[in-house]
């Protein structure tokens, strides 16, 4: 299932993160950086609203647009019943669809976004994601004050929101396409290692995404995942090569081994969560694209789509992965 | 790719955690807090003038304090996640595990929050430290005669 795009750009898009991408190797890249994980509210939930806030406010002042000027605001987070999209919404009160994908809701809005925006449907839209450490780990974990040992190949969910202003309008980087994944799930039970989940899905839908154009993996002068971590990474080069015979070991690297220093910061396998892909290629990929350091860029965020119930069941993790590709204009 | 084969390659590149390095890490701080429990009781009897009966129960309430306190301060997790069995098994680890959940639900009210999710992580503990007290209970009047 690939769409292929005609005249969907990206106008601007921002970035907001917390302490501990503060502290990694794309500082430089994220429009507004907090040094505590409470942003000034009282709860974690509230915090990731406000940086989901922060994120759109920012974004509409880059493209100097006023909130009614917006036809369509897509949003997609982790917490339960999406409620830091849905408050944000009401507070900025744009006409609202809000998504859940898990970590790969960034590009599920973007393909959302595209489809409207290429069909003429809509003029403009804006596509943000957001994910909170503390409230990620309070919701699927333990309380963050509680010291639970943790397996190397666990992941840490990155603090942060990004978000994207699409429209027809001619600019830097072109949406080209995009690739609908289908939900994969080969019987991996441990929430600890989401990357082996998410990695056969990964694989599906960049196999689909390449064989729909008759591309080959070095079309792209980068294949990114969304948070596969470390191991991930390993499972997914493997994977690819022993099941459909692809390559992809040169030009590929995985957001969430990118925005953390890893060994260095306490984050085990990488980054995860929706503003792991979102916080490195808006921010960080977006710019070298600007730059025309990169041309092709073929963004798969990943999902594991689980809740804590069925981790308690000893159901497996059903994992999914939506595919975006980025092109740089002229 | 079947789900056994992918199983397969999952293994290959999941890292092995070192077992006997954790191992050895929780067995000689988990037994240097027993020295520290041991040492406070020894002090609760002679300088505090506890009966021994009692010294035990003291020493149980200093270090649950602390577990508490350290918690609440905020690096108690860090020293939980390095030390691993050695801090959670003891009576330091039903502390901890209290006072987070606590941390964590307060904003969500006195009962909807902090009653309702406190024992969230030690419930189990108190659950099965009870069944099991039964259990062995029974086995040792069986054998022992009470």
């Amino acid at each position: 299932m690939t769409i292929k795009f005609n005249n969907v750009f990206v106008k601007a898009a921002s970035t907001v993160s917390g302490p501990y991408e503060k502290n990694g190797p794309l500082n430089h890249f994220f429009d507004k950086s907090y040094n505590d994980l409470y942003f000034n509210q009282k709860t974690w939930e509230q915090a990731e609203m406000k940086i989901l806030a922060a994120s759109v406010d920012i974004l509409l002042n880059k493209v100097n647009m006023e909130k009614k000027d917006v036809d369509l605001f897509i949003s997609g987070d982790l917490l339960n019943q999406i409620v830091s999209s849905n408050f944000v919404a009401s507070y900025i009160g744009i006409p609202f669809l809000g998504l859940y994908g898990a970590c790969s809701v960034s590009c599920e809005g973007l393909i959302v976004g595209s489809c409207l925006v290429n069909n003429k449907q809509i003029n403009n839209c804006i596509c943000s994601v957001s994910s909170h450490t503390a409230a990620a780990e309070k919701q699927f974990r333990n309380p963050i004050e509680y010291g639970a040992p943790r397996p190397k190949t666990s992941t840490f969910t990155a603090t942060g929101a990004g978000s994207v202003y699409l429209s027809s309008e001619l600019s830097d980087i072109k949406i080209e396409s995009g690739t609908i994944g289908k939900v994969v799930d080969l019987g991996i039970k441990d929430a600890f290692n989401m990357g082996a989940a998410m990695a056969p899905a990964a694989a599906d839908t960049i196999y689909r995404h390449l064989t729909d154009f008759k591309r080959e993996p070095g079309y792209y002068d980068l294949i990114l995942t969304g948070d596969l971590g470390i191991y991930g990474k390993k499972f997914l080069i493997d994977y690819l090569k022993t099941e459909y015979g692809f390559d992809i070991s040169k030009n590929y690297d995985d957001c969430g081994t990118m925005l953390y220093n890893i060994g260095e910061q306490p984050v085990f396998a990488g980054a995860s969560g929706p503003a792991s892909s979102a916080l490195v290629t808006y921010g960080y990929i977006f710019n070298k694209m600007k730059k025309r350091e990169l041309h092709r860029v073929l963004l798969v965020a990943t999902g594991a789509l689980m809740s804590q119930t069925t981790v308690n069941q000893k159901l497996s993790i059903p994992g999914v992965a939506h595919a975006v590709s980025f092109e740089v204009v002229g | 790719m079947d789900k056994k084969r992918y199983k397969d390659l999952v293994s290959v590149y999941t890292p092995k955690e070192n077992k006997l390095y954790n191992i050895m890490k929780s067995f000689l701080i988990g037994g240097f807090l027993g020295i520290i429990g041991q040492f406070l009781i020894d002090l609760y009897i002679t300088y505090f003038d506890v009966p021994n009966k009692e010294a035990g129960t003291y020493m149980i309430i200093t270090l649950i304090f602390i577990g508490s306190l350290f918690t609440a301060i905020g690096f108690f997790d860090k020293a939980v996640s390095f030390a691993k069995a050695g801090l959670i098994v003891p009576i330091t680890g039903f502390a901890h595990a209290m006072t987070s959940s606590a941390l964590e639900y307060k904003r969500e009210g006195f009962v909807t929050g902090i009653g309702s999710n406190i024992f969230k992580l030690s419930g189990s503990v108190i659950l099965y430290g009870v069944v099991s007290a039964y259990v062995f209970g029974i086995i040792r009047f069986i054998f022992l005669g009470g």
